[in-house]
């Protein structure tokens, strides 16, 4: 254990946590055998020592990240509301390491894992935060309104469960263009029950879209448990419709290749919809303005911070594996608290947009003039 | 010129648009195989196949979501709500979704669907399918609101929304479809935002659009053989982007408005026109400016009582008076 990027294991024994997680049954309506060791899945196992450090680097740079832009909260630098990925970091990175050039990813507000796992930079993510013009939305959408068109994510998207009709349609135009691809449309545990979260299954289902949604199910809708607010088992909802499911356990980044690979190939080849459920526990409240102390025990949040930590787990890993030693994660650490600290430094001194901007990037018209062919006043006093 | 119902410029303007660009899609609920609740897409599945022509569940939430997601990714679809009524279901995925991506992602991704079908009273359906909401739509900066009187219109003004890059929502007319108009031969496209003087007069202008354009030229024939006062019909055509220009030269020639609108009172388009007319025309005015719009309370079935709840020629010839005294 790396004592300079982790806090060491706890000697002593935690109560049991007062609410009853999840058992990850792995069950799934797919007849594909499962590998008992994650880490022999093909997928898997044709990871090069770079490729599986890349993987440790890119949870790291999520939760260095992460835990930068909750200090320049803190010290008010940042508005509005600031959902925090940490404890999750293996789903996002795992999913997102699978994507081909024609697979597509959308979430909901917590959206920062996936923006950094599809590869955008710190620099424009610190940015938006601060409101600055250097933002990757020119500030113009905030902590839960990251995009990167060109990396296909498609947001960061605030209306639980909104989102996931926007994914099936993502998947719609990969299957009418003809192209070998797939949509991830992420979505918490709270969003299960939203209406338009169903439309979206029964739709992928009716059309074989090749949509994979994935359930980041952390127990927690805001400050309502899963036993408060959602009958069953939520992937296995996907029976009612006829759809392929599963569930994974999202502290091994591992086993989320493993798993959501499966689910991919039958997207890609068969234009297979599925619902993918993964484990996962946020270690931060809903957002930074939950003061987290009225539903569940600090008890819990240890035991998943110092027993079920995906970063802390996938490096005992990789040192096992001899990919990693304990001098290349302290450098990787610092390297990522570093380009944390740049990246907050960048945002300090970049400008904020001017009260000219406010009014770009409404219409697409408006902001190719020598291309408009309407006529008349698109904005109004 | 060909003399065809606004349904079948319609439906003209689709097949068109699906011929011209492959990215063209229609879906909506019954638009294939039932050739439309409201036979505009009739015949289109045949032409074009059940990939271009889709008939969706009644999921108004999901189809309309799926096709703004669709949207980001290049394709273009027209999606047909049965009733805009419906445009309540789908609320969140319309103006949160298509609205604002543009907008959240600092200019990233366009939005090009169109949405389209009828959105009136004057049917006796009721209350729950009667909503006018071009007001609420043309509320949320990112859209377009396109509401057609004519056959001709309605034909122009589509082609024109499905080229579109933004948002455009194109509010059709049950009882218009089977009104028939001249539409020019060949390729017409008429542009967004272009509103479209009517009837030249000179004693009142009357700021009008959708079924009211048809309601303003009656009643202004009758104003001019039994009133003699001469009416000019302005047509927006277009809520969002709006030609206020003509509105005003209008004013600025009959010193005097009469606003003319399927719309509730409160906050409806007519507000923000008086707004901007008492703004940039003050001293053209020669008197207060007027309104003439549905009866403020939800859509009465009773059909008799309908007809005089929404503006009709008699209600348009009634406020003109007014207006003109």
């Amino acid at each position: 254990m790396n004592r300079a990027c982790f806090r060491a294991l706890p000697t002593k024994t935690f109560p049991l946590p007062t609410f009853k997680r999840l058992t990850v049954t792995k069950k799934t309506s797919t007849t594909a055998e499962k590998p008992v060791n994650f880490a022999q899945a093909p997928i898997n196992a044709a990871l090069t020592a770079a490729q599986k450090v890349d993987l440790f680097r890119t949870m790291v740079r999520i939760r260095r990240f992460e835990e930068r832009s909750l200090r320049a909260y803190q010290g008010k630098k940042i508005g509005g509301f600031l959902h925090l990925y940490i404890g999750q970091e293996a789903v996002a990175v795992g999913c997102c390491s699978l994507m081909g050039k024609d697979d597509h990813v959308i979430t909901a507000y917590r959206d920062h894992g996936h923006a950094i796992a599809v590869g955008m930079e710190l620099n424009p993510l610190m940015a938006e935060l601060y409101g600055k013009a250097t933002g990757c939305s020119k500030g113009k959408g905030g902590s839960m309104h990251y995009f990167a068109p060109d990396k296909n994510y498609w947001g960061g998207h605030g209306i639980v469960g909104g989102q996931i009709p926007l994914g099936a349609g993502l998947a719609y135009a990969v299957k009418y263009q003809g192209k070998k691809g797939a949509a991830m449309a992420f979505m918490g545990d709270g969003a299960v029950n939203q209406g338009a979260v169903h439309e979206a299954y029964n739709l992928a289902a009716l059309w074989k879209l090749p949509v994979i949604f994935v359930i980041e199910n952390n127990g927690y809708s805001m400050g309502t448990s899963q036993a408060r607010s959602s009958a069953g088992t939520l992937a296995k909802r996907a029976e009612g419709y006829d759809m392929a499911w599963g569930q994974c356990n999202g502290a091994d980044v591992y086993e989320v290749r493993a798993t959501m690979d499966r689910f991919l190939k039958l997207a890609h080849e068969k234009h297979e919809p599925a619902i993918v459920e993964i484990d996962t526990y946020r270690y931060r409240g809903h957002s930074v303005a939950d003061p987290d102390n009225t539903y569940r025990t600090k008890a819990e949040i240890e035991e998943y911070r110092n027993n079920k930590d995906p970063i802390q787990l996938f490096q005992k890993t990789l040192l096992a594996e001899g990919v990693l030693t304990e001098a290349t994660a302290a450098k990787i650490d610092e390297e990522a608290r570093a380009e944390s600290d740049h990246a907050a430094d960048f945002a300090e001194a970049s400008p904020f947009p001017t009260a000219a901007d406010i009014q770009t990037d409404v219409y697409w018209e408006a902001d190719h003039p020598a291309e408009r062919k309407s006529q008349g006043r698109l904005f109004f006093e | 010129m060909s003399l065809i119902t606004y349904r079948e410029a319609i439906r003209h303007a689709l097949a068109e648009e699906l011929e011209r660009d492959a990215n063209v899609v229609v879906l909506g609920e019954e638009v294939g195989q039932f050739h439309g609740a409201y036979k505009v897409t009739e015949g289109l599945l045949a032409k074009f196949g059940p990939n271009r022509i889709v008939d969706t569940p009644i999921s108004e939430a999901g189809f309309i979501g799926m096709g703004i997601g669709a949207s980001m990714l290049g394709v273009r679809p027209v999606m047909e709500l049965m009733f805009w009524s419906f445009y309540s279901v789908a609320f969140d995925q319309i103006l949160n979704n298509a609205a604002n991506v543009r907008y959240m992602s600092g200019g990233q991704i366009c939005c090009p669907i169109v949405i389209r079908g009828p959105a009136n009273g004057g049917t006796n359906v009721g209350a729950t399918h009667s909503h006018t909401p071009e007001n609420v739509l043309a509320n949320h900066p990112g859209v377009k609101v396109v509401v057609p009187a004519t056959a001709a219109d309605a034909k122009g003004l589509l082609k024109s929304a499905i080229r579109d890059n933004d948002p455009v929502f194109f509010l059709e007319n049950t009882i218009l479809y089977g009104e028939k108009g001249e539409v020019p031969e060949g390729e017409h496209l008429i542009p967004l935002g272009k509103a479209d003087v009517k009837r030249v007069g000179t004693d009142l202008t009357i700021v009008t659009y959708g079924r009211c354009v048809l309601h303003s030229l009656a009643a202004a024939a009758i104003l001019e053989k039994e009133h003699d006062i001469s009416v000019e019909v302005v047509d927006l055509r277009t809520i969002r982007p709006l030609d206020i220009d003509t509105v005003l030269a209008s004013v600025k020639k009959t010193n005097r408005v009469l606003i003319v609108e399927e719309q509730k009172p409160f906050a409806s388009v007519g507000s923000q026109l008086a707004f901007m007319i008492q703004r940039e025309a003050f001293d053209d005015l020669d008197g207060p400016i007027h309104r003439l719009a549905t009866i403020d309370a939800p859509a009465i079935y009773s059909p008799p009582v309908e007809v005089e709840q929404l503006p009709n020629p008699q209600r348009v010839l009634k406020a003109a008076l007014e207006a003109v005294k």
